[in-house]
């Protein structure tokens, strides 16, 4: 039986969708503020989301946004989180290195580098929704349907997992694509698209739309 | 002292990243970490920084740290004995 997508979300241009219906909007604002308010918007009430990077306030809110819709029944070890994007952390690792240039004021900060690495990322949601599955995050050079369905189907079929969070959040200089999606396993009675390649993509690209 | 100590409290909340808070909310002779503030390891690390950079301090034996860290009053003491 085919895993079941449940519920996805897209965020981009300061737009936030869940199930393709928008849920938030921040237009014009600079991505800081956006994060901000958007966080304010869905008051999950976690004060480690400042902490956090941009990149991993993104993946984070879309974990949330999709969070009411999460089976919480099951055993914590039966969730994994499956990401993946194309440039890594970028825009962390300028921060880093910004901090790090100058000889003469050499003060690398342990807040942003411990960031420096995108399962980072993966771990921040896993801790804040107690997911104890598989954890995995890979970088390709664009989002790649085929490999992270069959991954994750394969994690679902050889019961390693029950559910699953998959997707891609990217993060670049000049802006961020998420798209990030639960999965389960089990009957598809309500018609929801299947966790395959083709449906994958179609979502994917229905957020550019 | 107390000008340190409030000037203190404003980079701990920059540098930490405690967004909710103001100086105001923070005790200097509250724990930082533990029930105190709550901070983790990533602050403790963070808070040598700030030591370093913004006062010219380093911690001589870490084994000191604990104590050096307890409170932003420990901390403003210590900068008091050891800023050149």
């Amino acid at each position: 039986m085919t895993p079941v997508i449940e519920t996805y979300c897209h965020i981009r241009n300061n737009h936030i969708f869940r199930d393709g219906k928008l849920i938030f909007e921040l237009p014009g604002a600079d991505l800081k503020v956006f994060l901000k308010s958007a966080y304010k918007f869905l008051n999950p009430g976690y004060a480690r989301f400042y902490k956090m990077d941009e990149i991993s306030k993104l993946g984070f809110l879309a974990a949330e946004v999709l969070s009411p819709a999460f089976n919480r029944e099951l055993p914590q070890e039966e969730t994994a989180v499956v990401l993946s994007n194309t440039h890594s952390t970028w825009v962390t690792d300028m921060h880093h290195q910004e901090t790090i240039n100058n000889d003469k004021n050499f003060f690398p900060s342990p807040a942003i580098f411990v960031y420096t690495l995108p399962n980072i990322m993966t771990g921040e949601i896993s801790i804040r929704h107690n997911f104890r599955g598989e954890n995995a995050f890979f970088i390709f050079e664009k989002f790649d349907p085929e490999f992270i369905s069959n991954y994750t189907n394969h994690l679902i079929m050889s019961s390693k997992a029950s559910s699953c969070l998959g997707g891609y959040v990217d993060q670049t200089p000049r802006g961020y694509d998420v798209f990030v999606y639960y999965l389960r396993s089990g009957k598809n009675e309500e018609g929801k698209p299947e966790h395959n390649a083709g449906e994958l993509r179609r979502l994917y690209e229905y957020g550019n739309g | 002292m107390e000008e340190l100590i409030e000037q203190l409290k404003k980079q701990i909340i920059e540098q930490l990243n405690l967004e909710d808070l103001e100086p105001g909310d923070i005790d200097p002779e509250d724990p930082l970490f533990g029930n105190g503030l709550g901070l983790d390891s990533i602050d403790a690390l963070e808070l040598i920084v700030l030591l370093e950079k913004e006062y010219g301090v380093k911690i001589e034996n870490p084994r000191d740290g604990q104590q050096i860290f307890f409170s932003v009053k420990s901390m403003a003491e210590y900068i008091t004995q050891h800023q050149k």
